[in-house]
């Protein structure tokens, strides 16, 4: 072989690698739905702290939707119970979780505030998830959402270390990285995702972020925003609402 | 369902509030097993470039010996990741996809650089001409063995010689920023991920390499002090003296940089400062305080500086590397075990710890791990048998 023609090759075969790992999101969004064009929507949700009452639904949906293990660890949603006492301390726990850590339970007087932060993957536009990913599974899709090719997934568990959030988990069945896609299945049939439809409080609002008229677009101009973690530069899709500094 | 229960028992150890994702340990023992061994084979190299490179003629005895010793310990490098991957037999997927942007990504390519490149290579060109004249001296299979380790090359000509040697030095040369590339890079894994307080540091890089290192040089001088005197040699205390000053030193080039950065997190005093304290403070005490520091630093440091100080006898010296030796090998591991282990005790929501508990018989436990940690030597003793690290006259004439 003349050494012109290897380099060719090996330019092929390191290209070859760089498209088949940019093919994966049309690929996903193609086996869901022919009609969906990705590259027309840009996906976020918005949250109100204040909405929020601590039902859980949106757990219970999001676990039976997208079938995540029930045993009460893992979670593509989940919600969090924050109580800041009147000496400045604070207490968390997750909502569900009572079985393994009991939640504090004060008389009224020793409360400062308290409130509910129901929490996701944020989605981030800057995801160190996808950069962490030695193989490419981890990736997002023109419409703004970060999933995880099941098939291609090595089950490194880099991604899980890499996300600030703790969004992430490894399957226990299937072995490999599993996380919140916004019910990305549901999407592309132009449904909701399944934690926004069953929130009884609409604290939950979901929209096209290229769209000003959408809810999610009228939330974010109707309330001042916050974002988790806003130092670690993850630019967040999931905006909060009336969110407490001691959220974190 | 055995998994879940366990978790269940773990949940109730947890101190405080962790995500609830975050009661997995994602990254077991054999996570600490990889950058131990892959540190132990940059050290070892560096510890034989000293020979070829800077021409420290009073450590040619450990040179072949610590070539070797790379090498057993870099074959083995690969198995505890692969061991534990969720889907191990889809590995290959980082050689056929590889994220660019992923530092993982880049382990089989710096790995495959390394082993064939640097360890191989210039082990192939220092053994050639030995190999060519052990095969003529040998019988059955055994001399095929050689020949065919050899490339059945059998040119022994002074000029072909000399072009080992040559060779030898090139390789060696490059083989430095190769070792660091390869240590580095595995400090640059956990030091580049910002979510994480306890590992996001430009300094692990250099903290892993220092540490590397140390541990590389304590590990053939322990070896050089069992096996020479094993295949009926006598230890040159030259060489053992000067293996151990330069031990000495870089353990304190590896001590003063982790100070440093022990300093500047508790100066800059940044959100996890109160967390980080509480997992040193209590998960961490006796493996970081104890295990790492005091044994297996200041201690080696202490005793090796008192034999500096005072011209201890032969025996004495010879006992007292030996333990800082061990010590500095329990140290180095701890210290593994800290960054990895440690690194994944609290929770990103600086709230809470939780408790790692090592399986006994997974393959991700305690067994595995050990087993991971004895095949290295078992490979070590064959390759000694097969290319001797000592010439016969050599061990005859001390």
């Amino acid at each position: 072989m003349e050494r012109r023609d290897f380099l060719k090759h090996l330019c092929w075969v390191i290209s070859s690698g760089g498209i088949m790992s940019g093919l994966t999101a049309d690929a996903w969004a193609a086996i869901l739905n022919k009609d969906y064009d990705t590259t027309k929507h840009y996906y976020g949700m918005g949250i109100d702290i204040d909405k929020c009452i601590g039902c859980g639904r949106c757990m219970q949906a999001c676990k039976t939707e997208n079938a995540v293990p029930a045993a009460p660890f893992y979670f593509r949603t989940w919600v969090e119970r924050y109580v800041i006492k009147t000496d400045r301390t604070v207490s968390v726990n997750t909502l569900n979780m009572e079985s393994v850590a009991k939640p504090d339970v004060l008389p009224e007087k020793e409360v400062l505030r308290s409130f509910f932060v129901p929490k996701l993957c944020n989605q981030c536009d800057h995801p160190p998830c996808v950069q962490v990913c030695p193989v490419g599974a981890t990736f997002k899709t023109d419409d703004g959402v970060i999933l995880v090719d099941s098939k291609r997934c090595i089950g490194c568990r880099y991604c899980i270390q890499a996300c600030p959030y703790g969004a992430r988990y490894l399957h226990p069945e299937t072995r490999v990285a599993d996380k919140c896609t916004f019910c990305y299945h549901r999407l592309v049939k132009g449904l909701l995702p399944v934690c926004v439809e069953v929130c009884p409080q609409q604290a939950r609002v979901f929209g096209d972020m290229k769209s000003i008229a959408s809810p999610l677009g009228r939330f974010t101009r109707m309330n001042k925003i916050h974002v988790l973690k806003p130092s670690l530069n993850t630019d967040p899709k999931v905006y909060y609402a009336n969110l407490d500094g001691e959220v974190n | 369902m055995e998994a879940a229960q366990n978790l269940m028992e773990l949940s109730r150890q947890v101190v405080g509030f962790i995500y609830p994702n975050e009661i997995d340990i994602q990254w077991s023992i054999l996570i600490v097993v990889y950058p131990y061994i892959t540190g132990l084979v940059a050290g070892a190299f560096i510890l034989a470039s000293l020979v070829k490179v800077f021409n420290v003629k009073e450590l040619q005895p450990t040179y072949r010996l610590a070539m070797l010793t790379a090498l057993a310990f870099m074959l083995i490098a690969p198995l505890p990741l692969q061991l534990h991957l969720g889907r191990p037999e889809r590995s290959y997927e980082m050689f056929m996809t590889p994220n660019l942007t992923s530092a993982m990504a880049m382990f089989g390519f710096v790995y495959l650089w390394y082993l064939m490149l640097v360890l191989l290579l210039e082990i192939y060109f220092e053994y050639r001409r030995d190999m060519i004249v052990w095969s003529s001296e040998s019988t059955g299979p055994k001399r095929w063995l050689l020949k065919l380790l050899s490339l059945f090359s059998t040119d022994i000509s002074e000029k072909a010689v000399a072009f080992d040697k040559k060779t030898v030095k090139v390789i060696t040369i490059i083989g430095i920023p190769s070792a660091f590339l390869l240590h580095g890079y595995v400090g640059f894994i956990f030091g580049s991920i910002k979510a994480n307080p306890w590992w996001s540091s430009v300094m692990m890089p250099v903290v892993f390499l220092f540490s590397a290192i140390v541990s590389g040089i304590a590990m053939v001088m322990l070896l050089y002090m069992i096996i020479k005197p094993l295949l009926g040699g006598k230890i040159d205390m030259k060489c053992l003296d000067k293996v151990a000053s330069f031990l000495f030193y870089a353990v304190i080039v590896d001590f003063s940089i982790e100070v440093l950065d022990f300093i500047h997190r508790l100066y800059e005093s940044e959100e996890s400062i109160k967390i980080l304290s509480q997992l040193v403070e209590t998960k961490l005490f006796i493996s970081l305080v104890v295990l790492q520091i005091l044994m297996g630093m200041l201690l080696p440091l202490l005793v090796m500086a008192i034999i500096k100080i005072f011209k201890l006898q032969e025996e004495v010296r010879k006992l007292l590397y030996f333990v800082c030796g061990l010590l500095i090998q329990l140290g180095i591991f701890s210290t593994r075990w800290n960054v990895v282990i440690g690194g994944q005790l609290f929770s990103k929501s600086f709230r809470g710890l939780t408790t790692y508990k090592m399986e006994m018989m997974g393959i991700e436990g305690f067994l595995v791990a050990l087993v991971l940690l004895i095949v290295p030597f078992v490979i070590l003793a064959i390759l000694i048998k097969l290319l001797p690290p000592w010439k016969k006259e050599e061990l005859a004439s001390n």
